[in-house]
């Protein structure tokens, strides 16, 4: 990779155990190479039982229709809406990490971009299933694609949810071309150690015949260059787009501008905390301490406590505004968030995103694996139960007195939200038992060997004379 | 007496001659309006583009019966459920000291209930809503497949072969207009009974009001009686801030009607 501009020396470095190129290759792969674990099966089982019954649901909801969720009027979105803005949230650090941080020319991101990467998609394949399945009639969604036909019936390219399609399709394209073009090199490494034939051909054909030549390397840096670039715009554009569902309606609560940065902000800052939740659990299961050490998870937790003060930000900003613009209706919607029936979720929204970010001030605290585990849960739940704040608290006090309701979700919704969860891990697991999880060819790009120096100035010689 | 009885007939024998003229005038008109209604079903003359249509209410008027709602879901196919109206009769209470008071149980179809005797009432009214026919539909805007439509002749409708029953015209809406029909699975709202206005023939709430407080017809035509409505009354459109140009007009509307 070419982005190798800070010197290296003048940090510490980034990965741990002076590490040999074939070190960090014979340590990821093996990952892949060696005997299942019995604890990997016991957690696909799990997690595979949990995506079964999303499946299960999700057929009970085509037959039954959607009345089985909690929605009543005023309330006709609900949770599916909230499990979609959560989970494309989510989906939104991966990118920012393998194609921003990338562009910004952050070279620690090479330990955590691959699985960041692969929990992006996963996450965003798990989104795309609740707006298909929230729709009254899923058998006629394609409707909604841009499909030509011999009526010219075109969708209408003025609604938002349209935008989304667009929007989260690009996204997830380009966000799986970018995971896929990154993992070539490290497939044909598998493909050349690859104890069997069936393992041979398989991994031959994904690593679509790369040699490790001089000119593959120069295209491959120059598209990894380009779908970074690609990608970049499209991290902040998904959330804007997806905020504009809400903002372009002109409800209460929904109908404010701030909605955009906001989004994208909550979106990185959700993301990061899903990262971290499965770094965690993923460096200390395979023993990659040393790839993904403690100075990631602290720069990872600076991020956090940045992304979560622009949210806190945007949660006063919104009250501000309400006050401000004299509007009645707008101030009584955020009154009614904070102190209304649903003030419960507000606070721990407020509480997990704003209160709990608040420990990364202090170095022993973002440093500390078992605190900043904790807090990336409190960060998942808080980020969750913001989506249902604004998709539920101001529908359920609309415009209109006389229907006002409160919304109770039932078993379905639940089964729903811990289904996906189901899918998202399955996916997961998948991704760690047959596929690189980290980064191995651009992990070796950033050991100071990479970077060798004539006369013997070469920093590997230094660092070892110190 | 016979010469005096020709000269001039007794009440007798002109309430007679007046029974036999009433089968004679039915036998007329009947015909007359027949003959209309099927001349403007089959011929297919109805023109959309020379109408636009449009509704006023007079809050003085409306007595609250729900009769409105009650031949709305007999005329449409409404499910009968509360929760499900495409018009619907609120009940304002404006207490002397703090908000009003907003109620519409069953959408006013089985009356309203006795007030709280608690409460220091200054004055109540009804307000009849419906689907406001926008100008200017937020609905129209954020349909993903365009099933929610304006007609030449002004008025917002779903088609319902195309609807997908994602409901974001239902959160658009804010009238409150709309709802997800629990069996067809689209979304529904009050047409002004577009079956019937094409055949020459008032909305079904229109027809039934007991004491005319709805008002239909046409918006840009000087004989329409809209007209001479929107000419005699002060008039509000509900939330105008928010430029939906709306179409349904209140005359009489308090500033708490949202």
């Amino acid at each position: 990779m070419d982005n190798r501009m800070v010197s290296v020396a003048a940090e510490e470095p980034l990965i741990m155990g002076n590490q040999t190129f074939h070190a960090v290759t014979d340590t990821i792969s093996k990952i892949i190479e060696g005997k299942t674990p019995k604890l990997w099966y016991l957690a696909i089982s799990i997690s595979g039982s949990v995506a079964l019954m999303f499946f299960g649901l999700i057929g009970y909801l085509v037959w039954q229709g959607i009345g089985i969720w909690g929605l009543q009027i005023p309330v006709a979105w609900g949770w599916a809406i909230v499990n979609f803005v959560f989970w494309v949230g989510i989906g939104h650090a991966g990118t920012l990490i393998s194609a921003i941080l990338f562009l910004l020319r952050q070279r620690w991101r090479t330990s955590i971009n691959r699985f960041a990467e692969a929990m992006t998609i996963f996450a965003v394949i798990c989104a795309g299933v609740f707006p298909a399945i929230h729709v009254g009639r899923m058998w006629v969604l394609h409707w909604v694609f841009p499909l030509p036909n011999q009526m010219s019936l075109w969708p209408n390219f003025r609604s938002p949810l349209l935008w989304d399609f667009f929007a989260v399709g690009t996204y997830f394209t380009c966000s799986f071309l970018f995971w896929y073009l990154g993992l070539v090199p490290d497939l044909a490494t598998l493909r050349d150690r690859a104890t069997n034939k069936i393992k041979k051909i398989i991994f031959g054909i994904l690593s679509i015949g790369w040699r490790g030549g001089n000119r593959q390397w120069k295209h491959y840096e120059l598209a990894y260059l380009l779908l970074a670039g690609i990608s970049t715009p499209l991290v902040l554009s998904v959330h804007s787009v997806v905020s504009t569902d809400f903002s372009v309606s002109i409800l209460p609560g929904w109908h404010t501008t701030i909605f955009p940065p906001y989004f994208v902000a909550g979106a990185i800052f959700s993301g990061f905390a899903m990262v971290m939740t499965l770094a965690i659990i993923t460096r200390k299961i395979f023993g990659l301490e040393n790839f993904i050490t403690v100075n990631h998870l602290e720069k990872m937790n600076k991020i956090m406590l940045v992304t979560g003060m622009m949210v806190g930000y945007a949660y006063s900003c919104e009250f501000f505004i309400a006050w401000y613009s004299g509007n009645i209706y707008e101030q009584f919607a955020f009154i009614n968030r904070a102190f209304g029936p649903y003030a419960w979720a507000y606070w721990i929204m407020v509480t997990c995103n704003v209160a709990v970010p608040q420990i990364f001030w202090f170095k022993k605290l973002r440093r500390s694996v078992p605190v900043m585990f904790v807090a990336t849960i409190f960060i998942n739940i808080g980020m969750w139960f913001e989506r249902f704040v604004i998709v539920v608290t101001s529908l359920s006090a609309d415009f209109l007195p006389s229907s006002w309701g409160y919304f109770s979700p039932t078993k379905y919704d639940i089964g729903l939200l811990i289904g996906s969860f189901g899918l998202f891990f399955t996916l997961f697991l998948l991704f760690l038992r047959f596929l690189p999880m980290i980064a191995m060819s651009e992990v070796k790009g950033v050991l100071p060997q990479a970077d060798p120096h004539h006369h013997g100035h070469d920093i590997a010689n230094r660092r070892r004379d110190s | 007496m016979k010469e005096n009885k020709s000269e001039k007939p007794n009440r007798r024998e002109f309430l007679l001659s007046c029974s036999k003229a009433i089968p004679l005038t039915g036998a007329l008109f009947f015909p007359l309006s027949a003959a209309r209604l099927l001349l403007a079903q089959e011929s297919g003359d109805y023109d959309p583009t020379v109408h636009n249509y449009g509704m006023g209410i007079d809050i003085h008027k409306c007595i609250g019966c729900g009769r409105c709602a009650a031949a709305c879901k007999t005329e449409n196919n409404v499910p009968l459920e509360p929760h499900y109206f495409r018009t619907w009769v609120e009940r304002y209470v404006l207490p002397s000291e703090g908000e009003a008071l907003v109620d519409s149980p069953n959408g006013g179809i089985d009356g309203f209930p006795e007030m709280n005797e608690d409460i220091d009432t200054l004055r109540s009214f009804f307000v009849p809503k419906l689907c406001n026919h926008c100008t200017n539909a937020p609905c129209v805007q954020v349909c993903p497949v365009g099933a929610t439509f304006i007609t030449r002749d002004g008025v917002v409708l779903v088609d319902e072969k195309y609807c997908v029953g994602c409901r974001y015209c239902i959160q658009a809406c804010p009238y409150g207009a709309r709802f997800l029909h629990p069996e067809k699975k689209v979304a529904d709202k009050c047409t002004f009974c577009y079956h019937r206005l094409a055949k020459g023939l008032l909305p079904a709430c229109v027809e039934v009001c007991p004491t005319q407080a709805r008002v239909f017809g046409e918006v840009g035509q000087q004989s329409s009686p809209l007209r001479r409505f929107l000419r005699f009354n002060d008039v509000i459109v509900l939330k105008s801030s928010l430029n939906t140009l709306p179409k349904v007009y209140y005359a009489g509307a308090d500033g708490e009607v949202r």
